[in-house]
């Protein structure tokens, strides 16, 4: 019980409200409570409309999630946050650009079998540059790691976010030279060409250059692959951690290092492989992005990275499933304030739930509690 | 250890400022700068520019410069962005000793350049920036030492909206733009406002910033409404996405945009069906025009586009100036450049009174793949 | 003792006083250009607001990404109130924002008082409490300041103009900085309870609603004059490398002072070991908080003047990229030292700006990008302590000693231990 230590004689209930700390909570009720009804009378207007822009929401937030567990997992075992992330997606998706347009990778089913089914190869190719992206983005991040961060394991924290940022800046502009990336805004070919469907009594597919009836819920065989992926990949990336000895040494080193250095796991390699996965899941986020929204250059990496970074917050840095779920409620955000309020506003909305979300709820959704207080 | 540091930084500091305040000793070349975006948002610009403005320098010392000297190009990446611009204008005006400046291809960097440019009476053409902001001052009063060599966004908007009006037989519209782009903003307005004038109905309009990639919230609106034409009157960048996604989305209304579009980076496949609005097609079958089109694809291996041919116009219009005037002086140039017509591969350029040429504006047409010259509208 | 304080700090100021001679002869013979004088001055800027973080950061350990935010709420704030007399001709900038930060200040003070006396608060239903003060002061200033707007203009236009605009502007900037103090006061509160990382987190936050607010000025909420993305034009450019010099001056005395005194030292012992620090009865929330204040309004301060320097401004200047800018100049000159920042901050900008542009042969300036990080790198490898360390020009050095331990900001010091080191006969 707190004691009563000033005997001033406001009146009691007014203060007792403000004791049990009901202004603060009551407005933040308040606040919520008005979105609801925002969104409500929303839903209730034009479903169509809602539900629309509930499935954009879910494209973005797939891979906003896969970009997203790359941070939380850096962060939870080396306290790190890897700036560079970021660019390593954009390498991704350069990667993939370069073969797709130039080598033509997601074709060489056919001229290894050039008898089996359209849709089998360009299956096949499309797995084939995501692997290989995923595969440079491994090389990229373990590289960065093994000269830029692991000499400064035992430096002050700042000195390694600074040199993050100076990697990140790095790779931007490296990557802006005209022998490299070149500083355009190249257009992305696709591996695979994009089909609409829209739900309107049963799921139909939409024809090339005609307009959907009114009423319909558009999604793209685009949705599908990025959700279909992500899942897959966040499924497999619980299933190494939870279940594989790598894993458990992932867990041990994010708990206590030092412990986990005596207990004779190989940190170093455990840090490695942290973000060698970090690293191969932004190489996959980049090649669907960029098959979301066909256009690579050298900055692609700054927003998605921010946001993914955020929604990384926001589910409690540290935490997998947070990541998740922290990435989808940002996408959520982001689709319904760029579809009820503004386009240019929806940044702004999305760090306000975080700031929000923080002040409720100090570490995140699903953050494990500070070990150091305030 | 560490006082010397400071010491030697200050000393280092200190001694390149006076490096720098040493002035250049007179040269006997004719200095021209050339402020292009050769990097940041529009890249392809700036190298058009670049590269058009440098083929006419080439061309007038080939054939022995201006007032018996020959040209020197100086260039500097100004990046389409306030800021950098006004460093790179203040070098070459204060490092370089230029009087003389092409640029910029963005109006905001052109409307912060035009304010140092006029303090300082240095002579700048911008061949690209359409917003009428650019050569007017804040209380309406035109610039003196500002011009420039294109059309300006109200005459491109409301030619555009003609036309939609006229011969696409068009009846509703959607305007998107980016709000944080002056030019951008002012054509989508002057579209609207004369759409609506002339007897349309503008059903839309929505903004976005020039960083979104996902535009399927605004298009989601576009596509309730259903206009016979989708207005994009932004950058080549933002127009390939949002022609991208409309597509995907079955938007099947005629996508419209301005001179931002012509690019080689233009996603034909994105924009198909769709016009806009240029400063000069390639097969218009003028002699200057064929011919300026041979020469620089011989140098560049590409055919010019709309910047390149406005940079080199820019160009010619500011060394036939100087040859005009006899002596390198920017006061007596602008007045030359004020009522002077210069004849250039882009059209008859004769400035008003607001140092604003009056010319045509060609219709490009986008199908299967192809750039066509569709309409010629002459003012 | 006393002799050497009067001899370092002569020597500072001597040191200061000749530079500015110097560098304003310079200028008034035209030996100084332009380019070079706007790099002096966006330099000494760029100083102001990397020593406001250092405050933040180097000396409280607090990790702060907000600079930029209170940076761009200086900007515009200051460039508003003097677009608003020299292009509009009204003085209603200046009044509504005096009678704002007036009123709010006012009531901070009250409900502060009234705080202090009622049983501790939840620290959002402080927050909340104070939030809807300052809104309603807000609208008092407005209403209240449709009253005086026309006497006070009408008595600025008897003054002449160019004393006017002086005066404006020196109000604005000022006003600019108490606003960006407000700000920060009611941002602050609740979120320096967050942990260090969660607080440079929420801090980054408010960078980035600032900016987008800021692109949606004109259209959302209704400030024609600031044109919202398109960037604003037209501010009168008054910042004379006079103004520049001498509010760089004042903030490094400010600062030098406030860590001098006992202040100082409860600030830096928060940096150090929070929980010794409570449990030798110092407020930690109350120093963090006055900290965080006071580094925001070095940044305010330094925004208004950045305004006046080029006459317009956008907010993509203030994008959460640049943002990182302090951060990187406090590091790269050292923690914990304020000599290190200003010579960073100079240095660093002039030489990406400056040299370099003179230097790489044209159509090579992108290159300055690359080898910009690449130096950061080596740098960051081969000395994480930042180019000075914790060095300080004798009349700014600390009275205590050198940090013992690793620098903030290092969760692998759980188990420090302190060793007894007093502190030496230096300094005064």
């Amino acid at each position: 019980m707190d004691i009563q230590i000033s005997p001033n004689k406001q009146s009691s209930w007014f203060s007792r409200a403000l004791l049990k700390g009901y202004l603060g909570r009551g407005l933040l009720l308040l606040l919520g409570l008005l979105v609801a009804i925002r969104l409500g009378t929303e839903l209730f207007h034009n479903p169509q409309l809602f539900v629309q822009q509930i499935v954009n929401g879910l494209q973005l937030g797939f891979v906003y999630a896969l970009i997203a567990l790359g941070y939380t997992m850096v962060y939870g075992i080396v306290r790190l946050i890897n700036f560079a992330h970021g660019d390593v997606f954009m390498v991704g998706a350069f990667v993939s650009y370069f073969a797709v347009s130039r080598f033509r990778l997601h074709l060489w089913l056919n001229s290894v079998a050039p008898q089996l089914p359209n849709a089998l190869t360009l299956l096949v190719g499309t797995i084939s540059v995501i692997l290989l992206s995923m595969f440079v983005c491994v090389l990229l991040g373990v590289t960065i790691e093994r000269v830029a961060y692991k000499p400064l394991r035992d430096a002050p924290r700042i000195a390694a976010l600074i040199t993050a940022i100076g990697v990140s800046f790095f790779l931007e502009y490296f990557g802006a030279l005209n022998f490299v990336f070149t500083p355009n805004f190249t257009t992305y070919q696709r591996p695979f060409e994009v089909t609409t469907w829209y739900i309107k009594n049963g799921i139909h597919r939409l024809p090339a250059n005609t307009q959907p009836p009114s009423g319909s819920i558009l999604f793209s065989n685009i949705l599908v692959i990025i959700i279909i992926t992500s899942i897959f990949l966040v499924t497999l990336l619980q299933f190494i951690v939870r279940r594989t000895k790598i894993g458990k040494a992932m867990r041990a080193t994010s708990f206590d290092k030092p412990t986990a250095r005596l207990m004779g796991i190989p940190v170093d390699t455990v840090i490695s492989v942290t973000f060698a996965i970090g690293s191969a899941l932004a190489g996959a986020g980049g090649v669907l992005y960029a098959i979301a929204f066909p256009q690579v250059f050298f900055w692609m990496g700054i927003i998605p990275g921010l946001k993914a970074f955020v929604a990384a917050v926001l589910g409690g840095i540290g935490s997998i499933p947070g990541a998740l779920v922290g990435a989808l409620i940002m996408g959520q955000a982001e689709a319904l304030s760029a579809g009820y309020i503004s386009t240019p506003m929806r940044d702004a909305i999305a760090f306000s739930l975080l700031i929000i979300v923080l002040l409720i709820r100090p570490t995140g959704i699903f953050g494990e509690p500070e070990r150091e207080k305030a | 250890m560490s006082k010397k540091l400071l010491i030697i930084l200050s000393l280092l500091v200190i001694a390149s400022m006076m490096l720098a305040a040493c002035k250049p000793a007179g040269s006997s070349k004719l200095k021209l700068a050339i402020l292009a975006p050769l990097s940041g948002p529009v890249p392809t610009f700036g190298v058009s520019t670049r590269d058009g403005a440098q083929l006419a320098v080439d061309e007038w010392n080939a054939k022995g410069g201006v007032l018996g000297m020959q040209i020197e190009a100086i260039i500097a990446d100004s990046q389409c962005t306030p800021e950098p611009a006004v460093n790179a204008a203040n070098k070459v005006i204060d490092q370089d000793g230029v009087h003389y400046i092409i640029g910029e291809v963005c109006s905001k960097a052109s409307i912060a350049i035009s304010d140092i440019v006029e303090k300082k009476g240095v002579v700048q053409i911008s061949p690209t920036s359409t917003n009428p902001q650019v050569t007017k001052n804040v209380d309406g009063s035109t610039k003196q030492y500002v011009f420039r060599a294109c059309f300006t966004d109200d005459w491109q908007g409301g030619s555009a909206a003609k036309y939609a009006l006229t011969k696409l037989n068009a009846k509703t519209a959607f305007v998107l733009f980016d709000q944080g782009n002056d030019y951008v903003r002012g054509l989508a307005e002057y579209f609207a406002k004369a759409f609506a004038d002339q007897g349309g109905t503008v059903v839309g309009q929505e903004a976005y910033t020039a960083q979104d990639t996902d535009f399927s919230a605004i298009l989601a609106k576009v596509g309730e409404q259903k206009p016979d034409i989708l207005y994009v009157p932004d950058y080549y960048p933002a127009v390939n996405l949002i022609g991208n996604q409309a597509k995907e989305k079955g938007i099947t209304a005629i996508m419209m945009g301005g001179d931002g579009w012509d690019s080689p980076q233009l996603d034909l496949k994105a924009v198909d069906g769709g016009y806009f609005s240029n400063h000069y097609a390639p097969d218009d079958p003028r002699a200057v025009v064929q011919t300026f089109i041979k020469n620089y694809k011989a140098k560049y291996g590409v055919i010019p586009d709309a910047l390149a041919v406005l940079a080199y116009d820019a160009t010619n219009m500011m060394l036939n100036a100087i040859k005009q005037v006899g002596k390198d002086d920017p006061a007596k140039v602008k007045d030359v450049l004020a009522t002077g017509s210069f004849d250039s591969v882009s059209g008859l350029i004769k400035l008003d009174a607001n140092h604003n040429p009056i010319k045509s504006a060609f219709i490009m047409h986008i199908k299967d793949g192809v750039i066509k010259l569709d309409t010629t509208l002459n003012p | 003792m006393k002799l050497k304080v009067d001899r370092s700090a002569l020597g500072f100021f001597g040191i200061a006083i000749t530079f500015y001679v110097i560098t304003q002869t310079l200028i008034s013979l035209g030996v100084l250009n332009d380019f070079w004088m706007t790099l002096l001055r966006f330099g000494a800027v760029l100083a102001m607001v990397s020593l406001g973080l250092n405050l933040i950061y180097g000396f409280n350990g607090q990790f702060s990404l907000g600079q930029y935010g209170f940076y761009a709420i200086g900007a515009y704030s200051a460039a508003d109130v003097t677009y608003r007399w020299t292009q509009l001709h009204s003085a209603s900038g200046l009044v509504v924002l005096l009678l704002g930060v007036a009123f709010t200040g006012l009531f901070f003070l009250g409900v502060g008082n009234l705080l202090k006396r009622l049983p501790r608060m939840d620290t959002l239903s402080a927050f909340g409490l104070y939030v809807i003060g300052t809104i309603l002061a807000g609208l008092l200033a407005v209403l209240l300041g449709k009253l005086f707007i026309p006497p006070i203009t009408k008595l600025l236009l008897f003054i002449p103009e160019a004393i006017a605009a002086q005066i404006v502007f020196l109000f604005a900037v000022l006003l600019a900085g108490v606003l960006t103090a407000e700000v920060a006061f009611l941002f602050g509160l609740p979120v320096l309870a967050l942990g260090s990382d969660y607080f440079g987190i929420a801090t980054l936050g408010l960078t980035i609603i600032v900016k987008v607010l800021l692109d949606n000025s004109d259209t959302m909420f209704g400030f024609q004059e600031m044109k919202g993305a398109r960037g604003m034009v037209g501010i009168p450019q008054l910042s004379s490398w006079f103004w520049v010099f001498l509010f760089l001056m004042l903030m490094i005395l400010i600062a030098r002072n406030l860590l001098h005194s006992s202040y100082g030292r409860a600030i830096i012992s928060v940096r150090e070991d929070e929980i010794a620090a409570k449990s030798m009865g110092i407020d930690v929330t109350h120093y963090k908080t006055l900290t965080f204040i006071m580094g925001s309004t070095f940044a305010g301060l330094a925004g208004g003047i950045y305004a006046h320097i080029n006459g317009f401004l956008h907010p993509d200047i203030f994008n959460f990229i640049k943002s990182f800018d302090p951060l990187i100049i406090v590091v790269f000159g050292g923690l914990g030292s304020i000599t290190g920042t200003i010579a960073a901050a100079f240095g660093i900008y002039m030489v990406l700006e400056g040299v370099l542009r003179l230097i790489l042969p044209q159509g090579f300036e992108t290159w300055r990008y690359v080898i910009y990080p690449m130096l950061l790198l080596v740098m960051m490898l081969l000395r994480p302590k930042g180019l000075f360390g914790t060095f300080e020009v004798p009349f700014l050095r600390q009275l205590l000693p050198p940090p013992l331990r690793k620098s903030p900001g290092s969760l692998e010091n759980d188990h420090k231990v302190i060793s007894p080191v007093l502190p030496t006969s230096e300094g005064g």
